[in-house]
């Protein structure tokens, strides 16, 4: 690994939400270049590290470093010529045509007292045509579908032409085909631009499909990292989800995460109230 | 059509309605003596309708974008409410000077917003958008109260003062006062377009205002600071004038979108526009006596500004 240089290294990192502790002592590197998932149950912390990572929350210990410099020592305009955010959900409540929404994602790259150039109609060009939305760059954001709105946001933040590209569950609202073309378009730019990616993720299935790298997240520490054969393991993630499932390799290669219902309600038998179920 | 012509049509096109607001008046249609009495009055009242006009609407912009809320007003925040106390508390205690009025007006307007922010902020801790909606609106009905008692304390030669100036009116009290809201106004105004970028990103939030290289708390304090000195510039100069601040700022975004680098400018020159004429129609359709501005506004604009909220159905941040 030496001479590589890492896109994100975190030393013993902790962070708290009103005094709640939500990220506990957690290193990690992610090389530069790499496709990365951040796994765990809801609450686990996986938002709140990319909140850290950009500074929008502060680090109660700890180190955050990006490609070699210290996050606390770079300034707003540094730090977003980096990094980008792709957020879950944008809302947009005054008419934002799609261009525009995706030329915002370069403020801090914008001349102070004079028009913007040719340079960022070029970069905002190249970041609609990556996500494929350039048809529909008059369209106002409010009336987009979900799929679009993703590209979209997508597209925002590739114009900011970040070399790290942190994503907050880009597939969690979409269906099955739209899923597959997000990812698809991230792993393009991924391999075109050697953007470093990073996102959370619900779906183990794809995270393990197109990440080489898997983080674990539980109660805020990290349980687990590495390959996805090293990380989806039928024990561990039964603890981690408190769930009954099963992992399996498919025939062309591929490694699954199925969950296991619990045992059916006999017909007639008396249904315990919820508390009492177990689950 | 490029970018220099249109904004250069735009331009002759606001002349030519100011023009037109200096040739009507209550006596009909005519070119006053340039430099008689009514000359000037006349200038110094289409004067007035821009500025005051200009620095609600942009007042207004700043306030919709850093709210992200299209229904925010420069009198959301309680700047009103504060500089109508203010305003009211100078006449009550007999600081009836020229200057006093309007120096109580700006006083109590940036006081509320001071206090407004305080009162929503946790801690130190940056206040949340809707911490500070909920505290302005409060903070405002609390001084409304304070209001109604003064009137009803005031003494019966100063009734009609704060009555006046809670109408709103372009009467110029003093060429001073013009040339200095002026100036805030216009200050005020270039600041604001300086960081217009800033104010696209915050539209779509602080978190993707602070994704994209924006300090997103000072860039919030400093639109807030920028809004109170354009609309307190113009209610020192006009009392209190409605709708303006409201109604511009979405009629200049149908026409040319929501990119603050071109609907700042176009909310200053609406706006402007828009007062004057409205001060125009106010003087002149009585031919002895004179409406409140305010009225007009309130008039035209209450139901086109219905009109909008039917028609953009889907805005309901």
């Amino acid at each position: 690994m030496v001479g590589v240089t890492a896109a994100v290294e975190l030393e013993r990192l902790s962070a708290q939400y009103g005094g709640t502790p939500c990220l506990r002592e957690i290193s990690l590197r992610i090389p530069e270049g790499e496709m990365a998932a951040l796994l765990g149950p809801n609450g686990a912390g996986k938002s709140t590290l990319l909140r850290v990572l950009t500074g929008r929350h502060p680090a109660a210990a700890g180190r955050v470093r990006l490609f070699g410099h210290d996050l606390s020592a770079l300034r707003p305009s540094e730090r977003a010529a980096w990094v980008a955010v792709a957020p879950q959900e944008l809302t947009v409540p005054m008419p934002f045509t799609v261009e525009e929404v995706v030329g915002i994602g370069r403020t801090a790259r914008l001349p102070r007292w004079t028009a913007p150039g040719a340079d960022h109609r070029r970069a905002v060009e190249a970041a609609m045509a990556g996500m494929d939305v350039l048809e529909l760059r008059a369209r106002a954001f409010d009336e987009l579908s979900g799929g679009e709105r993703q590209r979209v946001v997508i597209a925002m933040a590739l114009a900011q032409e970040p070399r790290l590209l942190l994503l907050d569950e880009p597939t969690s609202h979409l269906d099955v085909s739209h899923r597959l073309e997000i990812l698809r378009l991230i792993e393009r730019m991924n391999a075109e631009r050697r953007l470093t990616v990073l996102m959370t993720s619900h779906d183990l299935n794809l995270a393990a499909e197109y990440c080489g790298r898997l983080f674990l997240l539980d109660r805020g520490r990290l349980v687990a990292e590495g390959a996805p054969e090293a990380v989806l393991r039928e024990p561990l993630l039964r603890e981690v989800y408190r769930c009954e499932l099963r992992v399996r390799r498919e025939e062309d290669g591929a490694l699954t995460v199925r969950p296991v219902r619990p045992p059916r309600f006999a017909a007639g038998a008396a249904v315990p109230p919820l508390g009492e179920r177990k689950t | 059509m490029n970018r220099p012509v249109r904004w250069l049509i735009v331009g002759v096109l606001v002349a030519t309605g100011l023009a037109l607001c200096l040739l009507i008046g209550p006596g009909g249609f005519g070119w006053p003596v340039w430099n008689s009495a009514i000359g000037i009055a006349r200038r110094e009242r289409v004067w007035a309708g821009f500025v005051v006009g200009a620095g609600l609407s942009t007042a207004g912009v700043l306030m919709q974008a850093l709210l992200r809320n299209p229904l925010a007003d420069p009198y959301v925040l309680g700047v009103s409410g504060g500089a109508a106390l203010g305003a009211a508390a100078a006449i009550v205690l007999g600081l009836s000077s020229v200057a006093a009025l309007p120096a109580a007006a700006f006083a109590g307007g940036a006081l509320t917003l001071v206090l407004v922010y305080a009162v929503a902020a946790p801690r130190g801790r940056a206040p949340s958008l809707y911490a500070l909606l909920l505290s302005g609106v409060i903070v405002s009905s609390v001084f409304g109260a304070l209001l109604m008692m003064l009137i009803s304390l005031a003494p019966a030669a100063g009734l009609r003062g704060i009555t006046w100036w809670m109408l709103g009116s372009l009467q110029v009290p003093s060429a001073t006062l013009l040339r200095g809201a002026t100036a805030l106004v216009a200050v005020g105004w270039a600041v604001a377009f300086v960081f217009a970028p800033e104010w696209n990103a915050l539209t779509l939030g602080a978190d993707t205002a602070h994704n994209v290289g924006v300090r997103a708390g000072a860039a919030v304090i400093g639109g807030l600071a920028l809004a109170t000195l354009t609309a307190s510039a113009a209610v020192a100069l006009a009392g209190l004038i409605g709708f303006v601040g409201l109604v511009v700022p979405h009629g200049a975004r149908a026409l040319v979108g929501a990119d603050h680098r071109r609907l700042l400018p176009a909310a200053a020159l609406g706006g402007g526009l828009l007062l004057a004429a409205c001060d125009t129609l106010a003087r002149s359709v009585h031919p002895s006596a004179e409406i409140p501005v305010g009225i007009v506004t309130a008039l035209l604009g209450g139901p086109f500004f219905l009109y909008l909220l039917r028609r953009r159905k889907g805005w309901s941040a």
